[in-house]
């Protein structure tokens, strides 16, 4: 048998990297799927927790992350495609005018 | 059958509010129909309300309206009552009958005004804030009120407020009243603090149980209460405003100044009568400041010019004798003054407005003289209310003043020394009012011409009021004749259900104070001769000998110099009350407010403007940089849970 | 090793490799398909670990309807990964985000190490599981029983979600009127999730 602590640490890789790309990534859209890869990380760990407890709870709290992550993508999107039309660019970097 | 007393104030409140909201859109026979028509509806009320009153037994002589509970808070219930008792009744008939009267005076005193709606709206606004106190149940309604008219005296003293000088004596009005209010405020509140209710029935019946007789508390109280009663009846320290009060039109000096409001903190002691028994301290202090008062207004009176003025004054002296019958514990016969003092007063002053208003808005008595012949009216009317006034025996001034000079001797809480105060003070009184008469109708005729050619008699809605009213200055006092003269004294019999208890029985203690019927008898026959002087001086120094006058006046230039500037009391206030006061509120706006409280607010403002300054630029509006502060926050908590 | 094993070592190696190579990539479209290699890849865990309905659910919805709704997005913008993206980072500011999000992963392992491993079982996964465990009929029992009220609240969640979107990318001129209709689009994925 595989060990709950292998699919927590493959959980956390997973999360880690989509981290790392939230934190590198220019492009808003690679971005905005590196945050869905965090989301999907949070839940590999949670369907682990519910086998490893031997309770379904787990799973549908991976059904709300789930939803969350359909209405964020939904509104994130429109977001992109506002911000596309008024400044010509997908680089996250280049929407700062909410600054000092 | 009680559910008619509200229409007693509220018939002047309509009054007001189709003139007040109406201004500028009713001619003017309508505004005047609809003033005096209110005051007049409410008037015949107050009528049926004595009326019924009369029927009742004397001992249950009460009518009570309890209109909603208007503050209930906890122990705090204050409901919007009326009453109409003995005390109130009376009051409620002079206020709208004499009221009436001056509305109708003003009709044709105020004609050419252009500020006639207004000046109606104010006068039946005054209506009916005056018939509110005098009916409320209670002291909180009651202080309403008492602002209601404090504060159409303010408006109606500054009507002409084109005049600095009448926007200033309104002003001057406001807050010397103002003063007085905060006075009443405190007693009251702590009158509810021992009580628990500001009901006058419940106070007064379970003062006892809640004071202690003669205590401290009771006596500040009272004090405190009176010294609301200085601001609004004008007793020293607090009667400057008075006299200034005369900038407004002259019917409002008759209505407010002399017949009514003043009159109001002689109400309201009277109507707190079973609290002031319980502090004789508090009534010395009511009789000494009332004698006081009398005296040294009395002789400002002597050395004044304008005709307005002369009356203030005397106004003011009248109302030191309601104090000094309230501070010997004379009750009633303070109220029995109050009223005649009305009648004859109101005539008074109406009865200058018509010289005035015959003068061309002339108050200078210097420049008038001879009038007799060219307004009859108002001559004869005149001189029965300064015969009223002076005493002169059968007018009703004087069985009051009297009554009050009796009682101040006889009773528990009077001194023969109140008594002679009063007795020269009735002497000086008489020989102010007759040296106004003299100077105004008689003698040399030293208006100049153009003045000459436009004296007129008023019309006739100014004289009637004057007529009647002179007929009621002359049979007013009837109702209250003394004792000795072997009929009933009506007036207090009729107010004994409600002071009843407070009032030292007359006889009782002429016999026990040390006089009787002679001595009341030979006190009267003493001040009346003082009169008779005093009248037969005033003839000799303004009439047949006025180069007399003239030659005391310069012996006297001191004394005389002193009178007419009326003690310099304003100017010392103003040395000593209002300048230290501005010095103190430069000082605290210059270096206070400005140094202390801006400095330390803009320092502050200052400094986290440089530190906001300094931080901001951690605001990059980059998503990644926050991104990454907030990752390195997770690596520092996750850290914390490694280490841990 | 047995099987069991390979499978899981194999779909790890997968996930975190399709994971790493999306965020490597310059053109978005490879990074989207990058991204479902790593979805089916964690499906393939989800199944191992008796989540049947769940692994199916997250290749249907995700790689199925919300990564397609990403790349109609990329299509419409007509992104081709040659946009200009700015000057990197300074090489210290992109060091330092590569060693914190090492950090975070290490004291995770860390922690998953320390504490699972001392709970019941030794952390090892009981081989019987309860009766439906990972079945429809078991989520739905505990979606309309226990879980009632969030579930419908994830109802208004999905409505505003729409409304908003709907909001945002419209009030623009006629050409751009099929944004709101690729939006439209996405919620009806989102129903599909529901």
């Amino acid at each position: 048998m595989v060990p709950i602590s292998a699919y927590l640490i493959v959980a956390v890789v997973l999360f880690g990297i989509g981290t790392m790309g939230v934190l590198i990534s220019r492009n808003i859209i690679v971005l905005f799927m590196c945050v869905e890869l965090m989301l999907n990380a949070a839940n590999l760990a949670l369907i682990a927790f519910s086998r490893s407890l031997n309770i379904m709870d787990g799973h549908a709290f991976v059904f709300l992350v789930l939803t969350v992550a359909a209405a964020e993508a939904a509104v994130g999107l429109a977001m992109v495609i506002t911000i596309y039309n008024n400044r010509e660019s997908i680089n996250i970097d280049r929407f700062n005018i909410l600054k000092w | 059958m009680s559910d008619y007393l509200i229409l007693i104030p509220l018939f002047p409140l309509i009054g007001f509010l189709l003139n007040g909201l109406l201004i500028g859109r009713l001619s003017r026979p309508v505004v005047s129909t609809i003033a005096c028509a209110s005051v007049f509806a409410s008037f015949v009320t107050a009528l049926l309300s004595f009326i019924e009153l009369t029927n009742m037994p004397a001992s249950a002589r009460l009518i009570e309206q309890t209109l909603f509970a208007w503050i209930p808070v906890g122990e705090l219930n204050i409901e919007f009552g009326l009453l109409v008792d003995p005390l109130s009744a009376i009051m409620i008939l002079v206020v709208t009958g004499v009221g009436f009267l001056i509305h109708v005076y003003s009709t044709g005193y105020m004609s050419h005004d252009k500020g006639f709606g207004r000046y109606f709206a104010y006068l039946n606004l005054f209506t009916f804030s005056m018939l509110t106190l005098v009916l409320a149940d209670n002291f909180l309604l009651m202080f309403v009120g008492w602002e209601g008219v404090g504060l159409c005296s303010y408006l109606l003293i500054g009507f002409w407020f084109e005049r600095k000088s009448a926007t200033d004596a309104g002003k001057k009005a406001f807050i010397v009243n103002r003063i007085g209010d905060f006075g009443f405020l405190i007693g009251m509140f702590i009158i509810f603090w021992q009580v628990q209710s500001l009901d006058f029935a419940e106070v007064m019946a379970r003062a006892p149980h809640a004071f202690i007789a003669g205590g401290t508390l009771v006596t500040t109280a009272c004090l405190l209460l009176f010294v609301g009663a200085t601001g609004k009846s004008a007793q020293i320290p607090l009667f400057v405003w008075l006299p200034d009060a005369m900038e407004g039109p002259t019917p409002v000096s008759a209505l407010i100044h002399a017949a009514t409001m003043v009159t109001a903190g002689v109400y309201m002691i009277a109507r707190t009568s079973t609290l002031f028994m319980m502090a004789p301290d508090a009534l010395m202090v009511i009789a000494i400041i009332g004698a006081a008062t009398a005296f040294f207004a009395a002789t400002i009176g002597l050395a004044q010019n304008d005709i307005k003025r002369v009356l203030a004054y005397s106004t003011v002296s009248q109302l030191g004798y309601m104090f000094l019958a309230c501070g010997v514990a004379a009750f009633s016969a303070g109220v029995f003054h109050l009223m005649t003092h009305a009648f004859f007063k109101a005539l008074l002053f109406l009865g200058s407005g018509s010289v005035i208003h015959a003068m061309s808005d002339e108050q200078d008595m210097t420049k008038m003289g001879g009038l007799k012949k060219y307004l009859p009216i108002t001559y004869w009317t005149f001189l029965l209310a300064t015969l009223a006034i002076s005493g002169i025996p059968f007018f009703s001034g004087f069985f009051s003043k009297d009554e009050i000079l009796w009682k101040s001797y006889s009773s528990l809480y009077g001194h023969p020394i109140f008594w002679v105060i009063g007795v020269v003070t009735a002497g000086m009184t008489a020989f102010y009012m007759f040296r106004l008469v003299y100077m105004t109708f008689h003698g040399k005729e030293r208006m100049d011409d153009k003045t000459r050619k436009k004296i007129h008699e008023s019309p006739r809605s100014m004289t009637v009021p004057l007529m009647i009213l002179a007929v009621l200055s002359v049979v007013g006092g009837y109702v209250g004749m003394p004792h000795i003269f072997g009929v009933t004294n009506y007036f207090e019999e009729w107010l004994s259900p409600v002071l009843a208890g407070h009032e030292p029985p007359t006889h009782a203690l002429a016999s026990t104070s040390g006089g009787g019927a002679g001595t009341e008898m030979l006190l009267m026959a003493l001040s009346v001769l003082l009169v008779l002087i005093a009248i037969y001086t005033a003839r000799l120094f303004y009439n047949k000998k006025p180069e007399l006058a003239t030659a005391l006046r310069g012996k006297l230039t001191g004394v005389h110099k002193t009178l007419q500037n009326k003690y310099y009391i304003d100017e010392i206030y103003t040395a000593v009350v209002v300048h230290p006061l501005i010095i103190v509120s430069i000082g605290l706006w210059k270096v206070v407010d400005v140094i202390f409280i801006d400095g330390f607010i803009n320092t502050l403002a200052l400094l986290y403007d440089g530190i906001s300054q300094l931080f901001r630029h951690a605001q990059t509006g980059r998503v990644r940089s926050y991104v990454t502060v907030f990752v390195i926050g997770v690596v520092g908590i996750l850290g914390w849970l490694v280490m841990r | 090793m047995t099987l069991d094993m390979f499978i899981f070592v194999f779909s790890a190696i997968v996930a975190v490799f399709g994971a790493t190579m999306m965020i490597s990539q310059r053109n978005p479209v490879a990074a989207v398909l990058y991204l479902i290699v790593s979805l089916v890849a964690q499906a393939v865990l989800y199944v191992q670990l008796g989540s049947v309905f769940m692994g199916a659910v997250l290749i249907i919805v995700y790689a199925g309807a919300i990564l397609v709704l990403f790349v109609f997005v990329i299509m419409m913008l007509n992104l081709r990964g040659k946009e200009d993206l700015g000057d990197n980072s300074p090489p210290i500011s992109r060091a330092t985000k590569y060693i914190i999000s090492m950090l975070m992963v290490a004291e995770f392992v860390f922690i998953v190490h320390g504490s699972v491993f001392s709970g019941p079982g030794g952390g090892m996964l009981e081989a019987e599981t309860v009766a439906g465990f990972g079945s429809v009929e078991g989520i739905a029992k505990l979606l309309f029983t226990r879980y009632l009220y969030p579930f419908e609240l994830t109802s208004i969640l999905l409505l505003s979600a729409v409304v908003g979107a709907v909001v945002m990318a419209k009030r623009r001129e006629i050409h751009e009127q099929s944004d709101s209709g690729s939006v439209s689009i996405d919620n009806d994925s989102n129903e599909g999730v529901k």
